[in-house]
């Protein structure tokens, strides 16, 4: 509990949050590097991941890119990458290139199963409709895949804050330089706080996204209101599986 | 001539290779025991949770969310945060990988326990197996394919965040990476990079292997399918596609949703 107290009070000193290794500006630069991140394995993963699924194909592919983005290490990566060229200007690209290679699988795994699960009758009828295909990815594959989407979305980001704090032991900014500060001081409060800070920062993205998720969802009005076909499916299987246990 | 790439600093030096060799084989090792140390401990914390988790519905919603919420905490603060109750030593490091790979292992193996149809716990209810007997003979072995496919992922996961342990001074060859990037020192890191890839590659593997040996139904079963698929016509549906692959995208997707 000593930890607790001395972490609480080195959070509670406004000394610790100004001036250029402050907390906000480390919160600045981890926001910039989660945020510029996510953004590019979103642009890289979603298009590939549309295609892939709106063909069909590719699935072992996009299988087999998710597995292999967890073998490789980030902190590895990130350290071969300043090494090179690429990091002799700054630690900016080499955490950011590493970071978004992190970010891809999660992102491009789940919008691919999300597409390849919705019902292919559906997209058979849109087609019977004569929707072109561009109009079946937007109108029936997009908005059906939503909520697999955006998990993949949210666990990009929750990840994405959580491993950026990998770039301070590589030498560049955000949170975790304080936990690494904090090391180097042989100061445990300090460590304990900027951990608290990460975990917190994790959590607040990990809600944000959940809500975004929520509110932006292009089939609200449709989804998880009694009476539509899966909420009427459930029940009849809850009613099933009631008969079931009365007739043992 | 053999001297000069550790003078030149090039990425790829077999001089570096022959007189470390025992710096790397001991960070090997490192890595190898923090890995198998924490897998065993995780799955020996998240069988009884799987199955509490499965045993009283109530429990199921914390099980998940406890397991969830420890693994957004970043890696780093992981290991800080334990760091008040162990201090600088390789259990910090083990402890804080366990956590990690708990979150995986329940929920993959909860997955497969509830992918198991209904109506083959009936028939081995019918056949007159007990609780006991109907998990360890019918539940669990169908069970495998999901349960491997957590095992999997979470010991690949678990490789590359050993290196992380690198901060406390116990990542295997994390330590050596971390090492190498303060004393730009190329061989090194990428060396230790490489074997750190080819580590999780190969343990993979090895998994799949033991998977393989162990649910013998599965294969012959996609064997089938894909026989299927290729027959003409049969080959336009998606079924058969989506049949053969719903193995490893179900359970990846189970992985992905947490």
């Amino acid at each position: 509990m000593n930890y607790l107290t001395g972490a609480w009070t080195w959070l509670t000193t406004p000394a610790n949050w100004s001036g250029s290794d402050g907390v906000w500006q480390r919160l600045v630069e981890h926001l910039e590097f989660t945020g510029v991140c996510l953004g590019l394995s979103l642009l890289i993963g979603l298009p590939v991941a549309v295609v892939l699924g709106h063909l069909g194909r590719g699935g072992a592919l996009a299988i087999n890119i998710s597995n292999a983005g967890r073998a490789v290490p980030t902190l590895a990566l990130m350290s071969v990458l300043i090494l090179t060229p690429l990091g002799d200007t700054s630690d900016y690209w080499p955490v950011v290139i590493s970071l978004t290679l992190f970010g891809i699988p999660p992102v491009l795994t789940n919008a691919y199963v999300g597409i390849r699960e919705v019902d292919r009758d559906t997209v058979e009828a849109a087609r019977g409709m004569g929707m072109t295909g561009r109009q079946v990815v937007f109108r029936v594959e997009l908005p059906l895949a939503w909520p697999l989407l955006m998990t993949g979305v949210r666990t990009a980001a929750v990840q994405l804050v959580a491993t950026a704090t990998l770039a301070a032991m590589a030498g560049a900014g955000g949170l975790g330089r304080i936990i690494t500060a904090g090391f180097d001081l042989q100061s445990t409060p300090q460590v304990v706080a900027g951990a608290v800070l990460v975990a917190l920062l994790a959590l607040l993205v990990e809600g944000a996204f959940a809500l975004a998720e929520r509110a932006l969802d292009p089939m609200r009005p449709a989804r998880g209101q009694p009476g539509t076909e899966s909420s009427r499916r459930s029940g009849l299987l809850r009613r099933r599986s009631l008969t079931i246990g009365e007739d043992l | 001539m053999s001297d000069n790439c550790l003078v030149a600093n090039d990425w790829i030096c077999g001089e570096y290779l022959r007189t470390r060799q025992h710096d790397l084989l001991s960070a090997v090792g490192q890595h190898l025991v923090l890995t198998a140390e924490s897998m065993l401990a995780g799955l020996v914390i998240a069988i009884p949770l799987t199955l509490i988790a499965r045993q009283w519905r109530l429990s199921t919603g914390p099980i998940l969310a406890v397991t969830t919420i420890l693994y957004t905490v970043p890696s780093l603060a992981m290991f800080s945060l334990l760091l008040p109750f162990y201090g600088l030593s390789p259990s910090l490091v083990v402890t804080g990988l366990t956590l990690y790979s708990l979150t995986i292992l329940v929920r993959n193996f909860l997955a497969g326990l509830r992918g198991v149809p209904e109506d083959v716990k009936e028939a081995a209810r019918g056949m007159g197996y007990g609780p006991v007997r109907l998990l360890l003979e019918v539940e669990v072995p169908l069970a495998l394919p999901a349960v491997f496919a957590g095992i999997r992922i979470a010991t690949v996961s678990t490789v590359a965040l050993v290196t992380v342990g690198a901060i406390v001074g116990y990542g295997g060859l994390g330590n050596l990476i971390l090492s190498g990037l303060h004393s730009v020192f190329k061989a090194q890191v990428l060396t230790a990079s490489v074997l750190c890839v080819l580590i999780a590659v190969v343990l993979d593997l090895l998994l799949l292997g033991l998977e393989r040996l162990s649910t013998p139904w599965t294969w012959r079963r996609t064997g089938l399918l894909r026989l299927r698929a290729v027959r003409p016509g049969a080959g336009s549906g998606n079924g058969a596609g989506r049949g053969s692959g719903a193995g490893p995208e179900t359970s990846e997707r189970e992985a992905a949703a947490r």
